[in-house]
């Protein structure tokens, strides 16, 4: 958990997820360090299955603190690929590491076309200063 | 994603939250400051675990500022507290601490509290700070009924630090350079210069004290247990560590729909003493309860969380009051009412944590203890 840092290569969505883009139809999906900061300690992640149809903006998975649940929301819709396994010995890695070795799942993208809706880092960072 | 909300929050909108006197010490620390019980309460500094952690293997501090306490004095003082207090208020001696229940007429719970005996007719209630008010006006009541008693709302007159872990009664004794009252005990001090309260009494399962001191000594107080390598904890770990040795939270487990007895708090309820609420009690205690109190811990994954539906055999039969991750345990724990003949430890009971059905079994009194 270092200071808050948002990368200038992704894409964000309001609640507080994010989006990197890999080719033209596949993204990787997390949650940003303002989430996981908010949360708190990162004790448990409730995965999609492969091959779950997600949509824009519905919830697709479950992160536990200690504390509370949140739902995570899609930035994008699209079809489960892959998920971070890793993340079931290791939640804290949403912690430790959001963008990098926390990512939640893999997405090959049915409306790429959605990416003109998130915001740039810069957007992401003004919408956190003015909430 | 949703961002979270703490469980138990009473915000009220139109009142401004109340500060304790350690406020700024908080927002110093960087402490994450939520909305508890009309106060702004540090839910967490560094992190539930570490501090959760602190508290089971060395020392934390918990600022509980937020607490009310009453004063109960007149020589009616006895008479009065034994009518409305589930325990037997006669045992107390001079010193002494004793845990009960304050009950309506039906025997539901009002309040868990504890009473400390300051003087030959002079007691002291620490109260949960959401139902402060409502205590005050209850005990005011029935004092007026009674007679011959003061019931004084000193809340505004003590910061309250709870001091707790393995460390905590050695680290207190050295660092304030005070002799510390057995457990179950309190006694008078002069802390920072000033008269105050130390009581051998917690919250956590560790040996520890709770120290009711003058607000104003409260922040330097805080920084010389602090320098002296006590970690300070928010309630995120307060409730983590409770829950693990099974003590209630009212709001949650207790409830005035609920009597002691469903709740597991017979132990501490005196029937022959007539207090208020007793014969409701006694019969619940003759007649058994439809649903009973129990702890239980999820096998494999999930965590329960208050208002969580308890299955068994895919039938309803509870509820979850109190639900978390444990950070001992590593593994989600609770407890929950069950239909009664679910309530042995053992049981096998699925929980429905939003929609998905976990495995769990109930567990017997304390979840977590050092032994194991």
């Amino acid at each position: 958990m270092a200071d808050a840092h948002y990368p200038d290569d992704l894409l964000y969505h309001d609640q507080h997820d994010w989006a990197r883009l890999e080719g033209d139809d596949h993204a990787v999906f997390g949650i940003t360090w303002y989430a996981q900061d908010s949360l708190g300690e990162v004790v448990f992640y409730d995965p999609p299955e492969v091959g779950a149809t997600i949509d824009k903006d519905a919830s697709y998975a479950e992160v536990e603190s200690v504390k509370a649940v949140s739902d995570v929301i899609a930035p994008m819709s699209g079809e489960i690929v892959e998920v971070n396994d890793a993340l079931e010995d290791a939640p804290e890695k949403i912690n430790e590491d959001a963008y990098g070795e926390g990512w939640l799942v893999k997405v090959k993208l049915t409306h790429p076309e959605e990416a003109g809706q998130l915001l740039g880092a810069d957007e992401y960072r003004k919408l956190l200063e003015n909430s | 994603m949703s961002l979270p909300q703490l469980s138990n929050t009473l915000p009220r909108v139109a009142d401004a939250l109340r500060r304790t006197p350690l406020h700024r010490q908080h927002a110093e620390l960087g402490a994450k400051l939520v909305p508890f019980a009309g106060w702004e309460m540090p839910v967490t500094y560094e992190g539930i675990r570490e501090e959760h952690s602190a508290v089971r293997t060395h020392a934390g501090v918990f600022d509980v500022s937020h607490m009310g306490e009453v004063e109960v004095e007149g020589p009616g003082a006895l008479a009065f507290l034994q009518r409305v207090l589930s325990n037997d208020v006669a045992k107390i001696a001079l010193g002494g601490a004793q845990y009960s229940c304050l009950c309506n007429e039906e025997g539901g719970v009002l309040d868990d509290l504890f009473t400390y005996r300051l003087g030959g007719d002079r007691y002291l209630i620490v109260t949960n700070s959401a139902n402060h008010d409502a205590d005050l006006a209850w005990l005011g009541r029935w004092s007026r009924q009674l007679g011959d008693v003061t019931v004084r709302d000193v809340a505004d007159r003590y910061a309250m630090l709870a001091v707790q872990g393995p460390h905590a009664r050695g680290i207190v004794s050295r660092t304030l350079g005070i002799e510390l009252p057995a457990r179950m005990r309190v006694a008078t001090a002069r802390i920072g210069g000033r008269p105050a309260l130390v009581c051998g009494t917690g919250y956590t399962g560790e040996d520890g004290v709770e120290m009711l001191l003058d607000p104003e000594v409260a922040p330097p107080i805080w920084a010389e247990l602090l320098d002296a390598g006590v970690v300070p904890c928010g309630l995120g770990a307060r409730d983590t560590l409770r829950l693990e040795v099974c003590f209630h939270l009212h709001g949650n487990d207790l409830t005035p729909e609920r009597n002691p007895i469903e709740a597991g708090l017979g132990w501490c309820c005196r029937e022959e003493t007539g207090f208020v609420g007793a014969e409701p009690i006694a019969a619940a205690r003759r007649d058994g309860t439809a649903e009973k109190l129990a702890p239980f811990k999820i096998e494999g994954a999930g965590i329960p969380r208050e208002g969580n539906p308890v299955l068994s055999a895919g039938v309803p039969a509870g509820v979850v009051t109190s639900g978390t991750f444990s950070p001992s345990l590593e593994l989600g724990i609770g407890m929950a009412y069950v239909r009664a003949d679910l309530a042995e430890p053992g049981t096998e009971v699925e929980i429905d944590v939003r929609g998905k059905h976990r495995h769990a079994r109930i567990a017997s009194k304390p979840l977590y203890s050092k032994e194991k």
